[in-house]
């Protein structure tokens, strides 16, 4: 796994020096930002369905505990085990000791940002176990030893030539080979032993259903259905937040995942798991790590309603010209930034920032979480808190000084004025101004609006 | 009809013009106009970068400024949000909150305030319409892509109102400029390569300006234009509706 070293603004900064790529990324992206726009017009109650989806989440986190506890209930009458981790650490151990027991050494893997989010393939090749992911995408960022640079299009930094390289490496597929026809057949056999050779099965789970005890996965490839199947135990992995009421409730959800997150009306696949077959054995690890806490702040409490669309990577216009693995976290982009802070302040703070708070990103979000708004409170938290750099405060308090006393103001209005008709070669070095970097200054007039105004009309 | 005019610092400073424009534009239609000369910024800058708590100054200020005025108004679909969202004064809380619910963007004033139904000027060129997030999202000053709703744009349908003029949009119609405020600077490489798409798509148009409601995009764009040698300019609405 490559740690983060630099911050957003930097890593974006190396992400821009190839523009061709950063042209082929933004494209890609808006393209899906534009199936979905087509996909939700098609929906004449598009709108309604965002207000009640966010409405039976809200609900839902209001009484999360009562929901938690009957789905539990519910499993456990399905004969699934429901195991209950406090954080990253617990869950990983849980599952760990859920496939000693079962004396197994051999893990196959559907698409899950929770483990993502826990680093669980780490921790069990760290204690002997082989975990083979096997959505396509995510598939090739393991063999990449990379993290997903987007929730539901993982490899979506990648090209062709780089998933070609990549399977010549790790699959011997021929050389300079970059037909996508070929390098998924060569996937398909590679993932086709795995699955056949694996005997647990770890799935993610994009909704719960308090009412029945089942889980529904969401996959377009069937790789979760393919795990699952051919294993004899199956364990799903879920965030608290993963609950809804009743599966009354699941159509009003299914509507709006995959039209928002690539314009398909319905992912291939939503697979109900109400429990194991015979012979088989089925386990829930419901995961807190940081939800709570995020539930009990009012600033962030809505991001706890998000479905993992991805429509807010998509229509993000500095995500899709800073690619995923700026945001140095399993979950980029919008979202991403909102989430990351709650988990680690002195790594994150930067995120909040990676935004021009346009607000594009809460207009397309399924469920209403005001992103933008989010991002600017944990812009004000922060840095209270003191995540600032000390040339960055000691400028804000600067301004804050002059733009509060008129007269200061006027004066330092007049000499920027004054300095950019006179001394305009001291603005135009690239290293302390990087405005300059690419664009001109604005020209001096020679007076305010101000003294314009006393000049005429006083 | 007592209007106070709100100039943000950056068009007081650089953009003299916009405020000469709007405030002839608004007597023109009637209005009487004041600006309270000891007015600095709305407080926008520090608080975008996450020190809303060092803004209590500009505040203070802002509300002894246009304390008691009737309606202000400001050509900045940007600050105006500011204030709208953010304008908080202890000891006079109450001047805040009705400074807060009277604060009109300027294209907003004319349309929802004023009714304006005709506007004298003539300005016989194409220009590509920049919708600035603030105003849109913000102040929803127009219909956003993103959502289903029926078209329309305040600034639009009183740029609609000159004659000759010829607006045109660009693909990816209200796709954000990248300037940002402080992301202008300390996320340099996107805000300027998020700035070259939007002058990439005009220039597609063939456009001789390019106009919006908010200098602050306009005049990132400007420096980008500039920087190329384009010959395309950048020009407020209120330039555009003021132009005889």
């Amino acid at each position: 796994m490559k740690e983060a070293i630099i911050n957003h603004a930097q890593s974006a900064k190396q992400f821009n020096t190839d523009e061709a790529r950063v042209n082929w990324h933004d494209e890609t992206l808006w393209m899906v930002r534009s199936k979905r726009d087509k996909a939700a017009k098609s929906v004449e109650e598009w709108e309604t369905l965002r207000s009640l989806a966010s409405s039976v989440k809200e609900h839902t986190l209001s009484n999360l505990n009562e929901y938690l506890i009957e789905f539990e209930k519910q499993a456990n009458k399905n004969g699934v085990k429901v195991y209950w981790a406090a954080d990253a650490k617990e869950h990983n151990e849980i599952v760990l000791k859920i496939i000693n027991e079962e004396k197994i050494s051999k893990v196959v893997k559907s698409k899950s940002m929770l483990t993502e989010e826990c680093h669980l393939n780490k921790y069990l090749e760290q204690n002997g176990i082989e975990v083979v992911d096997t959505d396509l995408g995510e598939r090739i960022v393991q063999f990449r030893k990379e993290i997903p640079s987007h929730i539901v299009l993982p490899a979506i930094h990648l090209k062709k030539s780089d998933v070609s390289e990549t399977f010549n490496q790790y699959l011997g597929t021929e050389k300079n080979n970059t037909d996508p026809q070929y390098l998924t057949s060569a996937a398909r056999v590679h993932l086709r032993e795995k699955f056949l050779s694996s005997e647990v099965a770890i799935t993610g789970v994009n909704f719960a259903i308090a009412e029945t005890g089942a889980v529904v996965v969401c996959t377009n490839e069937g790789n979760a259905d393919m795990g699952v199947h051919a294993a004899r135990v199956h364990i799903a992995s879920m965030g608290i937040e993963k609950i809804i009421p009743k599966a009354n409730h699941l159509g009003i959800f299914l509507r709006l995942l995959a039209r928002s997150a690539t314009g398909q009306p319905i992912t291939t696949y939503s697979s109900h798991y109400h429990r194991a077959r015979e012979g088989a054995s089925m386990h829930i690890v419901i995961v807190d790590n940081g939800r709570s806490r995020q539930l009990a702040n009012e600033n962030f409490r809505n991001s706890l309603k998000c479905i993992r669309c991805g429509a807010c990577f998509n229509t993000c216009p500095v995500y899709r010209r800073s690619s995923g693995h700026s945001y140095h976290n399993a979950i980029a982009g919008p979202i991403g930034s909102v989430l990351a802070p709650n988990m680690d302040k002195q790594k994150n703070y930067d995120l909040p920032f990676a935004s021009t708070l346009c607000g594009s990103c809460t207009n397309v979000c399924p469920v209403k979480i005001n992103l933008h708004e989010q991002l600017w409170k944990w812009r004000q938290l922060l840095t209270e808190e003191g995540y600032v750099s000390v040339g960055k405060k000691m400028m804000m308090k600067i301004m804050a000084f002059v733009l509060s006393y008129p007269l200061l103001y006027q004066i330092a209005g007049k000499s920027a004025r004054f300095a950019l008709t006179y001394f305009p070669f001291m603005l135009k070095i690239k290293k302390i101004n990087p405005w300059y970097v690419n664009r001109e200054m604005p020209q001096a007039p020679k007076q305010s609006f101000t003294s314009w105004y006393i000049q005429h009309k006083k | 009809m007592t209007v106070g005019l709100f100039i943000p610092c950056y068009i007081d400073q650089f953009y003299p013009q916009v405020g000469i424009a709007s405030l002839e534009l608004l007597e023109k239609l009637g209005c009487r106009v004041v600006f309270p000369t000891k007015q600095t910024c709305c407080g926008q800058p520090m608080a975008n970068s996450g020190f809303d708590h060092l803004s209590e100054g500009c505040n203070k200020n802002f509300v002894n400024n246009f304390e008691g005025i009737e309606y202000i108004v400001c050509p900045s679909g940007s600050c105006t949000l500011h204030i709208k969202e953010h304008l908080h004064y202890k000891e006079k809380e109450q001047e805040a909150e009705r400074i807060r619910n009277n604060v009109y963007e300027l294209s907003e004033f004319l349309v929802d305030v004023l009714q304006v139904k005709n506007v004298q000027a003539k300005f016989p060129y194409k220009v590509g319409f920049h919708s600035s997030c603030h105003g849109q999202r913000g102040l929803h000053l127009s219909s956003m892509s993103e959502t289903m709703q029926p078209a329309f744009s305040k600034p639009e349908f009183l740029l609609n109102m000159v004659d000759g003029i010829e607006i045109s949009h660009t693909e990816r119609v209200d796709e954000c400029c990248g300037f940002g405020g402080t992301f202008s600077v300390f996320e340099e490489a996107v805000s300027a390569r998020m700035g070259k798409d939007r002058v990439a798509a005009h220039q597609k148009n063939n456009v001789s300006y390019i106009t919006g409601v908010d200098m602050s995009c306009l005049m990132h764009l400007e420096g980008i234009l500039k920087r190329q040698r384009s010959d395309i300019k950048v020009m407020h609405f209120a330039e555009i509706l003021n132009h005889g």
